[in-house]
C-alpha cells in the first residue's frame, strides 16, 4: 500500500505546476478565457509540446499510456491555476470515448490529431429535458442505407464552440430513458444541418447548444456499437468524474491556502483576524473538508486503478463529497475574505464558480447521493 | 498509488480469518458483554489468545514481544477483527503506557512491566484528568514531593476508566510549580495497592460502571517508578496523546456498526415497508457512510506516512474529530431505529422476553458515546491544536 506518486507522475505534476506558475497568473487566465474560442490556442500547442495531450492514450496510438493517477496529478494542478483550455472536453471526453471504443479506423484518424493539438473535440450528451440522466436521449438517429440521419438538439456542450468534431449521443431504438438503444456518432462540427449557438458559463467556459437537422452520418462513423453506446458513456463519465474531482481538489487546496494567508494579514480590532477562535475553527472545518475530500479522491483513484467491483459506489461517494465539501470551502472562503470575497477582482470568487460548475457536471451532490443510495442500499 | 493486496497479504488475511473463526467464540462474546469480573476475565482470556498467537502488540519493538506488521497487515487485522465483532484490546496497558515505557523507560522498567502487560497480568488505568484539569491538562495539581527514595503523592484523578479493575495506574503529577506549567510535570507508575489510594465509583448516564475517581492521600511511590527524567513527563505524555487520537478514530468498528445497522434497518418494518427504503434514513446512512469511506483513507494516509517514518502527526486530530462524529451519528441512528425500545433499561431483556433485542445496547452505546467527543482532548481542543500546529494560525 502506498499513496505516493511515481517519479514520472511527480515530474508530470511538477511540469503542470510550473506552467501554471509561469504562464497562468490570474490576469492572464482572465484574458485566455475571454478569447473567442474560450481558451488560448497558443497554450494548447504548448500542452501538445509538453506531451500532456497524450497522457491517457494507449502507446500504440502515440499516447503516454497514463492511468487515473496520472490524470489526477495533472488535473489537480490545472485546478489550482483555473486552467480554461479544454483538456477535459477534448482529451478526456472526446478522446476517452474514441479510446474506449473498438473502432481502429476512427482511432487512427483522430487520436494522433488530438495528441499533436490540431483537433478540438467535444462530447454532446446533455439535452434540455435530460438534467443529469445520461440515458435520457430524445435525439433520433434513423438508418438510411449506409448512413444514419440525425435530428434533435444537444445542449450545454463543453468546448462545443471550438470543437472541429463532436461525438453525439442519439437514440437508435428503445424508449426515451432506456440505456439500451443509444448510439454514439462522430460528426463534423460544420456538417450540413448542424447549427451551433454558443454561450458562456460562469466559470469562463464557452459551451454550445447543437441543433441537428437531418444531419447525415456514415455508419462507419459510429463510435462503439450501434444501440450499445451507453456502456461507453458510463465508462468515460466515470473517468472524467474522477478527473473533475481532482481538479476540484486542487481548487479546494488553493482556496484553503489563500484564506489562511488572507486572515493572517487582514487586521481588525488591532489584530490579525486569524487570531480569532471563531474564525480558526471555521478554517479547521475547511481543512478537514479538504483532507476528507482528498482521501475519498485517493480511494476512488485506487479503485479505478485496480478495477474494483465497487468502483461505481466509490465514484458516487466521491462526487457527493466533492460537491458538499466544495460548497463548504467555497462559501467559507468568501465569508472569511469579507467584502473582498465579493469582488470580481479577487480570484476567490472565480475558484468558487468553477467548483460550483464541477458540482453540477454529471449530477450534483444530491443526485449522486441518490445514486449512491441505490448502489448501497437497494435490496 | 496502490491499495491492492499482494498474494502474501491475502494469505495473511486468510490466516486472520481462520484465527478469529477458531478463537472468537460465541461463548466468549457473551461473557465479554457481561459485567464486572465476568467481563474482566473474558477480556483477559481474549488478550491471552492474541498473545499466544503473537498478535497482541503490533507496533511494539519485536525484542519486547511486539509483532512487526506492515501498515497493510495492521489494516487487514483491524478490519477483520472488527468485522468479526471482536473487541480491541484494553488500550491503557498495551497501547498507552507500553509505548512510553519502551520509548522512554529504563531497562529495569522495561523488564519489569512489559512482559506482565503482554500476559495481561497487570491491568492498567490512566491517571491524567483531574477535577480542575480536563481539556486543559497542564493545569493538573496532583503533587509528588521527594522524600528519600520515594515520592509522596497527594491529589485526585478523575474519569479513570476501569480503575476498579486496575493493578497499576500511570499518572502525570506535578513535581515543580515554579516555571512554565508544562515543565514541572513527571510521569509516574503507581501500584494501585499502595496504601492511601481510594477508588470512588462514578455512576454515568449509561447506567454502567466504567468511570471512577482515584484519590491519593500521602501515597508513597518509589523514584524507580518514574519514567525518564523528573519534570519531563509532559514530553512523554504528548507522544502518547497523538497515538491515542489515532486509535480513537475506530474506523473499522464503525464499519461493522454500519453494516449491522443496515441489516437491522432492512428487517425493521415501518408502514409496511422496510425502514431501509425510507429516503430520510437512506440519506442519513449514506451521509455517514461516505464520511467513513473518506476517513478510512485518511487513516491509511496517516498510517502510510507513519510507515515512511514521519510519525502520526498533528493530523491525528482530524481522525479524532471525524471518527467520533461518525461514531455518534451511528449511535443516533441505532436509537432512532430502536424507537420505543431505546428506553429499555435492563440488558437481560431479550427478543424472547419483550420482542426486541437491541434497545438497551443502543441506548448504552449512545449515552456512553457522548464521552467520545470529550475524551482524549475534546473536539474543540482538537480544533485549537489543528489551527495552531497544522494551519499555523
Amino acid at each position: 500500500m502506498n499513496f505516493n506518486l511515481s517519479e514520472e507522475q511527480n515530474m508530470l505534476k511538477d511540469s503542470v505546476a510550473r506552467f501554471v506558475q509561469d504562464e497562468y497568473d490570474f490576469e492572464t487566465r482572465r484574458s485566455n478565457a475571454a478569447n473567442a474560442l474560450g481558451f488560448n490556442p497558443d497554450n494548447w500547442q504548448t500542452f501538445a509540446e509538453l506531451g500532456w495531450l497524450s497522457i491517457p492514450f494507449e502507446e500504440a496510438y502515440g499516447g503516454f499510456g497514463g492511468g487515473p493517477t496520472d490524470v489526477m496529478a495533472v488535473m489537480e494542478e490545472m485546478g489550482k491555476g483555473l486552467v480554461v483550455e479544454p483538456f477535459v472536453a477534448t482529451v478526456l471526453m472526446f478522446g476517452g470515448l474514441l479510446s474506449k471504443s473498438d473502432n481502429a479506423a476512427l482511432k487512427d484518424a483522430h487520436i494522433e490529431k488530438i495528441i499533436d493539438g490540431s483537433l478540438q473535440g467535444a462530447f454532446a450528451y446533455v439535452e434540455r429535458q435530460s438534467r443529469f440522466e445520461l440515458a435520457d436521449v430524445k435525439t433520433q438517429a434513423k438508418r438510411d442505407g449506409d448512413d444514419f440521419v440525425l435530428n434533435g438538439e444537444k445542449t450545454v456542450v463543453f468546448n462545443g464552440a471550438a470543437a472541429n468534431k463532436v461525438i453525439v449521443s442519439a437514440r437508435t431504438s428503445g424508449k426515451q430513458c432506456d440505456e439500451a438503444g443509444i448510439t454514439l456518432f462522430l460528426i463534423d462540427a460544420d456538417a450540413p444541418g448542424v447549427q451551433r449557438t454558443s454561450y458562456r458559463l460562469m466559470d469562463g467556459q464557452l459551451v454550445a447548444n447543437i441543433k441537428l437537422t437531418d444531419v447525415r452520418v456514415a455508419a462507419n462513423q459510429v463510435v462503439g456499437e450501434v444501440d450499445d453506446g451507453y456502456k461507453l458513456i458510463d465508462a468515460v463519465v466515470s473517468d472524467v468524474t474522477i478527473a473533475l474531482c481532482a481538479e476540484a481538489m486542487g481548487i479546494m487546496q488553493k482556496l484553503n491556502t489563500t484564506t489562511i494567508e488572507y486572515t493572517k494579514t487582514r487586521q481588525q480590532f488591532g489584530v490579525a483576524i486569524s487570531s480569532f477562535q471563531a474564525l480558526q475553527h471555521r478554517m479547521v472545518d475547511m481543512f478537514m473538508a479538504g483532507e476528507q475530500a482528498k482521501s475519498i479522491l485517493y480511494r476512488a483513484v485506487c479503485a479505478a486503478e485496480s478495477g474494483a467491483d465497487d468502483l461505481a459506489k466509490n465514484i458516487a461517494a466521491l462526487k457527493v463529497m466533492i460537491g458538499r465539501n466544495g460548497k463548504l470551502i467555497g462559501d467559507e472562503a468568501i465569508q472569511l475574505h469579507g467584502g473582498m470575497g465579493l469582488t470580481d477582482e479577487l480570484d476567490v470568487g472565480h475558484y468558487v464558480k468553477r467548483l460550483m460548475m464541477i458540482n453540477t457536471t454529471f449530477g450534483d451532490a444530491d443526485y449522486q447521493q441518490q445514486k449512491f443510495n441505490r448502489l448501497a442500499y437497494a435490496e | 498509488m496502490d491499495i491492492t493486496f499482494s498474494a502474501e497479504e491475502l494469505a495473511f488475511r486468510d490466516q486472520v480469518r481462520e484465527f478469529l473463526a477458531e478463537n472468537w467464540t460465541e461463548d466468549l462474546a457473551r461473557r465479554i458483554r457481561g459485567e464486572d469480573e465476568e467481563f474482566k476475565a473474558a477480556q483477559i482470556e481474549w488478550q491471552n489468545k492474541l498473545n499466544d498467537k503473537g498478535w497482541l502488540a503490533p507496533g511494539w519493538p519485536v525484542e519486547h514481544g511486539g509483532v512487526a506488521w506492515s501498515v497493510t497487515e495492521n489494516f487487514i487485522f483491524e478490519t477483520e477483527r472488527s468485522l468479526a465483532g471482536a473487541p480491541d484490546v484494553v488500550p491503557f496497558g498495551l497501547k498507552m503506557v507500553a509505548p512510553v515505557i519502551y520509548g522512554f523507560g529504563n531497562d529495569e522498567q522495561k523488564k519489569r512491566f512489559l512482559p506482565r502487560i503482554l500476559k495481561s497480568q497487570d491491568w492498567w488505568c490512566q491517571g491524567y484528568s483531574e477535577p480542575g484539569a480536563g481539556s486543559d491538562l497542564a493545569a493538573l495539581k496532583t503533587k509528588a514531593e521527594l522524600d528519600g527514595d520515594d515520592y509522596i503523592v497527594n491529589g485526585a484523578k478523575v474519569w479513570t476508566t476501569y480503575a476498579q479493575y486496575a493493578d497499576w495506574i500511570f499518572c502525570l503529577v506535578r513535581t515543580d510549580s515554579s516555571g512554565k506549567r508544562q515543565d514541572g510535570i513527571s510521569f509516574l507508575l503507581i501500584d494501585m495497592k499502595s496504601p492511601g489510594i481510594t477508588v470512588n465509583k462514578i455512576s454515568s448516564i449509561d447506567d454502567h460502571h466504567s468511570l471512577n475517581e482515584v484519590v491519593f492521600d500521602n501515597v508513597r511511590v518509589p523514584v524507580a517508578n518514574r519514567i525518564g527524567e523528573q519534570d519531563k513527563g509532559w514530553t512523554y505524555a504528548k507522544a502518547l496523546l497523538a497515538h491515542e487520537r489515532t486509535s480513537i478514530a475506530a474506523v473499522a468498528d464503525s464499519k461493522r456498526r454500519l453494516r449491522d445497522l443496515r441489516k437491522l434497518l432492512s428487517e425493521e418494518i415501518s408502514g409496511g415497508r422496510p425502514l431501509l427504503e425510507d429516503v430520510q434514513f437512506q440519506n442519513r446512512l449514506s451521509n455517514t457512510e461516505i464520511e467513513l469511506m473518506a476517513l478510512e483513507y485518511t487513516e491509511l494516509r496517516v498510517l502510510a506516512s507513519t510507515a515512511d517514518g514521519k510519525g502520526p502527526g498533528v493530523e491525528s486530530s482530524l481522525l479524532k474529530i471525524k471518527g467520533t462524529e461518525i461514531q455518534q451519528a451511528i449511535q443516533q441512528m441505532y436509537m432512532d431505529l430502536a424507537g420505543y425500545y431505546s428506553g429499555v433499561l435492563h440488558g437481560d431483556e431479550t427478543a424472547e422476553s419483550i420482542g426486541h433485542a437491541f434497545g438497551h445496547d443502543a441506548r448504552k452505546a449512545y449515552m456512553y458515546g457522548r464521552a467520545a467527543t470529550i475524551y482524549g482532548g475534546s473536539n474543540e481542543v482538537q480544533k485549537n491544536i489543528t489551527a495552531k500546529y497544522v494551519l499555523g494560525l
